[in-house]
Parts: C-alpha cells; structure tokens; sequence
C-alpha cells in the first residue's frame, strides 16, 4: 500500500507542482493518475521512488516513511517504465534487462538467465536479447523497459507515460499485454497518463487531478462515468458530449444506441455486458483505444 | 624538387639515426612532451567539460573561454612565459597546455552534453548511484566525442611543439631551428616531413581509437538507420 499524507511539493522556482495532496493506492491494484499536462501527476509520481522529494507532508509504502530509505535502495526495490522506454542505447536488450540485477551483484550467469526469461513474460522474441534498443520498434522498446522495471521482482511497478509514444494499434496491443501480466504478477502498479480512455481500460482505481495536484475525483472507472463530481471531471472523461454520451433510440420496435453526434454507437446487449471495464455500455465508441474523446 | 629529394636523403641518411641529436632520440622527446602536454591539458579541461555537460551550466563562459584561448598565438605566449620563467621546457609545456584545452574542453563538454537526459533520468530511476551514471552511462556515451576533441588536440600540440626547440634543446623542432640558423634547407624540410609523419601517425591512431570506442549499440542504429533508408530508396 502506498500512501500520500498531506504531499506538497514547491519547485526551487516557486512552482507548486502539488500541494496537500492525500491518497491511498492499495496493494496489489492498478491505479492511474490521469490529468493534463501540469497537473503534477508525474511528480506524484516520481515522488514514490524519490526521484522527487516531497517539500512538505509523507510518502508510505506499507507504513515505511520513504524519506527514510536511501534513494539508490528504494529504487532499485522498485520498477520503473518511462515514456521513451529509458533503456541505454549502448547495451543490448538482455543487459538492459539484467542492469539493475547486475548493479545489487546478481551473479552474471543469473542475470541474464532470469533477463531472457522475462523477454518471454513480456512477449518479446528471445532472439531480440543480443540487439541493441536502436534495433527495435518503439512497441518492442517499450516491452523491454517493461521487462527491465520487473526484472528486480518489485512490489510495486511505476509507469510514467508509458505508452505515449507509440502509435494508437501498438498502444492497445501493450495495454492488452499490460493487463495479462498484471493478472498473472499481482504489482501494485501506479501509471501516469492523459489519456482517459487508457485510465479506464486498465485502472482499478483512478484519480483524476486538476491543475496542482488536486484531486478531481477517486473511483473505479464505472463510478466516475456514472457519477462524475462535477461538470470538470463529466467534461474531462467525456460524459457530457461525443462517443460517450449515449442515448436510446428506439427505430422501428427496436433500441440503438447513438452518441450525441449521431453516429451510430451499437445496440442494447444483454445485462451481462456491464462486466466490461470500460463501462457499462458495449459498443465501438464505448471500448474505442486511442481515440481522443473530445 | 632538389630540395626535396635532399631533405628525403638527410631523413633516410644512417648517420642521422644515433646519438642525443639524432631522429630516434628527437621523436621520443617530442612524442613525450606532446603526450605530457596532452595530459596536463586533459587533466584540467576534461573536468571542466564534463560539469559543464552534466549541469548544462557554464556553457557560455565556456565557449568564451575556448575561443579566447584559440585566439592566443601561441609563439608569443611562448616567448611571453619564456621571459617570466626562463629558457627551458616550462614555457613551451605552458603555451602547449593552453592551446591544447579548447579542444579537449569543447570535446568533452558537448560530448557529455549530447547525453539524451531521458537516458541518464531513467538510469537514475532504475537505481543507479550517481558514481555508477559517470561510469556505466555518460562515460561510454561521451567517449567518441571526447575522443574527437582529443585527436584535434594532439593535431595542434604535435604541430606545435616544434616550438620547445626555439627555447629549449628539445623535440623534432630542433632539426628546423638549427637549419634554420645553418641554412640547412635539407635539415629544415626533413625535420618538417618527420613532424608531418608523426601527426598524420598520431592522427590515425586516434581515428582508429574513435571508430573504436563508438558504443556498439549506437553505431548499430546508425548501420541500421542507413540501410532502412538505402532500401526504401531502392523501392
């Protein structure tokens, strides 16, 4: 579990990229922090793994203070994907991987055994291991940082942004993989994005910020759509306009569902399909990957 | 041309090749005080550059500095040091030492600077001590740039150094300032092709040494970068 109590954080410059911010992320779920630029997301963050430290307030992980933890151990206890992947360009793939096992003197041998094995959990060919980053697609890039952040078996995986630089069929086919491995390896993972439709396809539990670090709202996906907490968070997931705001249209003797644009959004499927994580409602607008909502 | 082939004759003459005058002992004196110089100058400039790179600050004095540097001639700054401290090996190790930093500094500066941030955040991230980022990731990145400003400095210091003989009995520069005096033309031209041997020598061992330590990974992308553009012309 981690745990922000009263975060506030001020840039030398007199920024306040956060202030008083409060939360709970529990274990063993995914939660997203989903806001535009400036919202501070990022340094939420980054102040896990003390890549930042906060200037007022208290960051737990599972009731240990992080601010007690030297910054080279925390780290390396925890997985961190970024956005353009990170890896070093002058390492091959299987090094990459086994770079932070190598640094806490994993035996070489090891290393690298337990490296190839992760290419196969992330879905990576093994016959990549012996090419460099500049070799691979961004999708394939971005496998490997995936498989780098879990090579130290963390707890908890950090992911800033991290599929933001792939194009939009890469970026479902990485969230699709994202979700399967989260089933099998149970992190408590916090992922940073922009991107609404992404929060809700993958979160548990998601935290839409304002500008500062704010918290707009906190919920499962089909709470927030259900019942936004104001007019911000109804414009920002999308509810109020477009492909998510649905109506009934009966034509003929029979129910479709169109968006507020007119365009046809499906049908009224049987209740069962209110299991999707994406809302309650099935349709292309409603499971749509990558497409900007507004 | 008869000149040419005089002076050709005196570098290939036997009798040049013994005693504390003669080319063997000539060129490892001069090769010495060039990597000597070399050291001294990396010793100071290597530093510099690389908190310029890593902090991004002092970028400009930098530039200044290096270009303020560049423009010092250097047989007056020779004979300037000369005056204060005497005849000997100081005055020229000085003057050398001075020309040879502004290369060395750019080197280093924009090799450590070229460094993607994102690569050294993320190195950060993931765990790694800040001795381990110098070591694992911004020395092995930076050295193929460093490297190119080593080789312009060891271009104009080898060159250069015949100016230790205008002030002390040192280096291949000897051979042009006694034929300088003794209207040795024969002298002065081979003592020039000696020097002109050596630099080219020098110089191609350092390109050699950059080829060499250019990140396999790096220049992977750059060979498959080519290629994916060859074939799409091809298309």
């Amino acid at each position: 579990m981690i745990e922000f109590r009263s975060v506030t954080k001020r840039f030398p410059d007199g920024t306040l990229a956060v202030e008083d911010f409060n939360l709970v992320m529990p274990s063993r779920k995914t939660t997203v922090l989903v806001g535009s630029s400036g919202s501070g997301k990022t340094t939420l963050l980054r102040m896990i793994n003390r890549m930042v430290d906060p200037t007022g307030g208290v960051v737990e992980i599972d009731g240990t203070d992080v601010a007690s933890v030297e910054p080279v151990k925390l780290r390396r206890s925890i997985g961190y994907v970024m956005q353009n992947s990170g890896l070093l360009p002058h390492r091959k793939v299987v090094d990459n991987v086994a770079t932070v096992p190598l640094l806490s003197r994993v035996p070489r041998k090891k290393a690298r055994a337990d490296a190839l094995a992760l290419l196969d959990v992330v879905g990576l060919d093994r016959a990549l291991a012996n090419r460099y980053p500049s070799q691979l697609s961004g999708g394939q890039q971005q496998r490997v940082g995936v498989a780098r952040g879990l090579a130290v078996n963390p707890n908890i995986l950090l992911m800033d942004e991290p599929f933001g630089a792939v194009d939009p069929i890469v970026r479902a086919e990485l969230q699709r993989e994202l979700i399967r491995l989260q089933r099998d390896l149970d992190k408590t993972v916090v992922f940073v994005t922009h991107d609404i439709e992404e929060a809700f396809l993958l979160a548990d539990q998601v935290v839409i910020l304002k500008h500062g670090g704010r918290i707009a709202q906190v919920g499962a996906p089909a709470e927030i759509l259900a019942h936004p907490a104001d007019d911000f968070v109804a414009s920002f997931v999308g509810a109020d306009r477009g492909r998510r705001a649905l109506h009934v249209e009966n034509h003929g003797g029979g129910d479709i569902l169109v968006d507020s644009e007119g365009r046809l959004a499906g049908v009224l499927a049987a209740a069962s399909a209110s299991e999707a994580k994406a809302g309650p409602v099935s349709g292309p607008g409603a499971s749509a990957q990558g497409q900007d909502p507004r | 041309m008869n000149l040419f082939l005089q002076a050709l004759n005196w570098v290939l003459d036997p009798a040049h090749y013994s005693g504390p005058n003669g080319i063997p002992v000539r060129l490892v004196e001069h090769v010495a005080f060039t990597g000597l110089t070399l050291v001294m100058a990396a010793v100071i400039a290597i530093p510099v550059g690389f908190v310029i790179g890593h902090t991004g600050r002092g970028r400009g004095a930098a530039v200044a500095l290096s270009g303020a540097l560049r423009a010092i001639p250097t047989l007056g700054l020779l004979t300037l040091v000369a005056l204060v401290v005497g005849v000997g090996l100081e005055a020229p190790y000085v003057a050398l030492t001075i020309l040879a930093i502004p290369p060395i500094l750019a080197g280093s500066y924009s090799g450590f600077e070229a460094i993607d941030r994102r690569t050294i955040d993320a190195a950060r991230a993931i765990g790694m001590s800040e001795g381990q980022i110098v070591r694992k990731v911004e020395l092995p990145l930076g050295l193929p740039l460093l490297l190119g400003g080593l080789r312009s400095a060891v271009l104009q210091v080898v060159a250069t150094a015949t100016l230790a003989a205008y002030v002390a009995d040192f280096g291949l520069g000897r051979f042009l300032f006694s034929g300088l005096k003794t209207n040795d033309y024969a002298q002065m031209l081979g003592g020039s092709i000696l020097v002109i041997l050596l630099a080219l020598v020098l110089d191609g061992i350092f390109a050699a040494a950059q080829r060499f330590v250019v990140p396999r990974g790096v220049s992977a992308g750059r060979f498959e970068d080519t290629r994916a553009r060859s074939t799409r012309l091809a298309r």
